[in-house]
């Protein structure tokens, strides 16, 4: 693959760099002028509320989404350079688990882990099998190989797009929202599931996510997001003790602070005589 | 000044649609050599679109075939002609009714469930993460679901054809009391098999193209909501069968020169 420029000022156990990036869908602008390294081997737990932007970074690390300003980098090659079949090789490196699982839904459970390695790899299908039940027991699904995705409960379905999604053995996973709408024993399997793979297979992964106890408890670092930039980041316990008020709203979950409780409006007052006058 | 604006939105929106269709088009075709890869998923779908229309167009067929046999007799008989009913019945359908018919019927059947499969592929982000696992979703979900559209209609618009000169033979020789035989003679000498039979073959290739075209355009054009999915699917129906009976037109006037 023809390596396009390297970052310079990216340390050599860096696996993604975003580098001063911006990106807007026409004239809105979503993120501007992120910042992050992301070092081989750990958890990075991007947070932020609703609709920051969060999801929008994956697009960028994964290459779906081109940034208006700045570059991505994933191991020194910018992605948003690469031609589409380049992209197509660096996305064998990466697997993505998508908030609604994104399962194939007129295949079982077995064929969807399946999917990218007959798609890739051109194994025998004796390997191919062996292959997919190691991957559905590292998330002890094993047993339910033969259900059709409408089958399965939304922690289970979660489970099978993990296995899916390391089913290629990529360096680096990107988790969109994880935790979301799960129960708590599926929540406690997920958190286990991320560290343990993480870990064991020695991967990189990025969790998006605005839940911040679970947050907290995977992360190595943390980068929190909010009004399109990054306004902290650090180690869980630097953040949950972080003296910016911003952060520490966030983190603790008050209602108002920095982040008003009120969407931006005329004067109270105002309005509720002004409507009065108006219907009298 | 109003109305003026909303020409133009409306304008500037149709052409900045139909851009984008043919851009479609175009991904679709650079990659459509997948079809001969990827074969057994066009069989696949094959039979899923063509079992899907198969009962509805046997039926609709026949009972075409019926009514045109009634009437055509009731036409004929005032001129003594009623020798001709099998040729009538016959050229009807072969030239017009069987292809647009057939493509009409596809549309509302198999095209609107596709639009739909293939918007909620992309809503539940089945779309994305193929792509994510480095697949081209164009060359494994719309080129097959494309490929088996375009062959599925000229075969329903043959068996279309034949299950509507049964039915007329039915009304036309046990009810209304036409000579077997010179129905089926009429039809041996009048039928053409390049001028009609070849030429609304070509009608129903086009047809399926076009459709298939729409369907899967739609389709992954949708806005992933509800709404937007509800929407494609209306589209592909609309719009789908509006090109058929429009392009039946053009096509018929090209072929036996409607216009000079």
């Amino acid at each position: 693959m023809p390596h396009s420029p390297h970052n310079p000022a990216r340390p050599a156990d860096t696996l993604v760099s975003v580098d001063n990036v911006s990106f807007g869908y026409g004239p809105r602008t979503i993120l501007s002028g992120l910042d992050m390294q992301i070092t081989r081997g750990s958890v990075v737990v991007v947070m932020g509320p609703s609709g920051c932007g969060k999801s929008t970074l994956l697009g960028l690390i994964g290459g779906r989404l081109a940034a208006s300003e700045g570059r991505v980098f994933f191991d020194g090659g910018d992605v948003a350079a690469l031609r589409r079949r380049e992209l197509f090789a660096l996305r064998k490196r990466m697997g993505m688990l998508f908030q609604s699982s994104a399962l194939l839904t007129d295949l079982s459970v077995f064929d969807n882990v399946a999917f990218p390695l007959r798609e890739h790899c051109g194994l025998p299908e004796s390997l191919v099998r062996n292959l997919v039940l190691m991957k559905l027991h590292m998330v002890g699904l094993r047993g339910a190989r033969d259900l059709r995705p409408a089958e399965l409960s939304g922690g289970m379905a979660r489970r099978v797009a993990l296995a899916r999604a390391i089913a290629l053995d990529p360096e680096l996973i990107l988790y969109d929202e994880p935790f979301a709408g799960l129960d708590p024993v599926s929540l406690g399997v997920t958190l286990k599931l991320i560290r343990e793979l993480n870990d064991a297979l020695r991967l990189t992964s990025v969790v998006v996510t605005h839940d911040v106890d679970e947050g907290c408890r995977i992360a190595d670092y943390m980068y929190l997001l909010g009004r399109g930039t990054i306004i902290g980041h650090g180690a869980p316990q630097e953040m949950l003790h972080s003296g910016d008020p911003e952060v520490a709203q966030f983190m603790q979950g008050m209602p108002d602070g920095p982040v008003p409780f009120h969407y931006p409006a005329p004067d109270y007052r105002a309005e509720l005589l002004d409507a009065g006058g108006a219907r009298s | 000044m109003n109305a003026l604006a909303a020409i133009g939105r409306f304008t500037l929106g149709g052409v900045y649609h139909l851009g984008r269709c043919g851009v479609f088009l175009c991904t679709m075709l650079a990659v459509i050599s997948h079809a001969w890869r990827r074969f057994a998923l066009v069989v696949r779908q094959l039979y899923f679109a063509g079992v899907m229309t198969l009962l509805i167009t046997l039926v609709a067929g026949l009972f075409v075939g019926m009514v045109l046999s009634l009437q055509g007799y009731y036409t004929l008989v005032n001129y003594g002609g009623e020798s001709a009913l099998g040729l009538l019945v016959a050229l009807s359908l072969t030239r017009e009714l069987g292809p647009v018919l057939a493509a009409v019927l596809f549309t509302g059947r198999a095209g609107s469930a596709i639009t739909a499969e293939i918007g909620l592929m992309k809503a539940t982000d089945q779309l994305a993460a193929m792509e994510m696992m480095a697949t081209d979703p164009v060359a494994r979900v719309v080129v097959p679901r494309f490929v088996a559209g375009v062959l599925a209609v000229p075969i329903l618009t043959l068996l279309f054809n034949v299950v509507g000169v049964l039915g007329g033979y039915y009304v036309g020789t046990v009810q209304l009391g036409v000579d077997s035989g010179v129905y089926w003679a009429s039809m041996q000498n009048g039928v053409d098999v390049f001028e009609d039979i070849g030429n609304g073959i070509i009608k129903s290739f086009v047809f399926g193209f076009v459709v298939s075209w729409i369907m899967v355009f739609e389709g992954c054009d949708t806005e992933p909501t509800a709404e937007g999915i509800s929407r494609a699917t209306t589209r592909t129906v609309v719009v789908g069968s509006l090109s058929v009976l429009g392009l039946d037109y053009i096509l018929t006037a090209l072929m036996y020169g409607g216009i000079s």
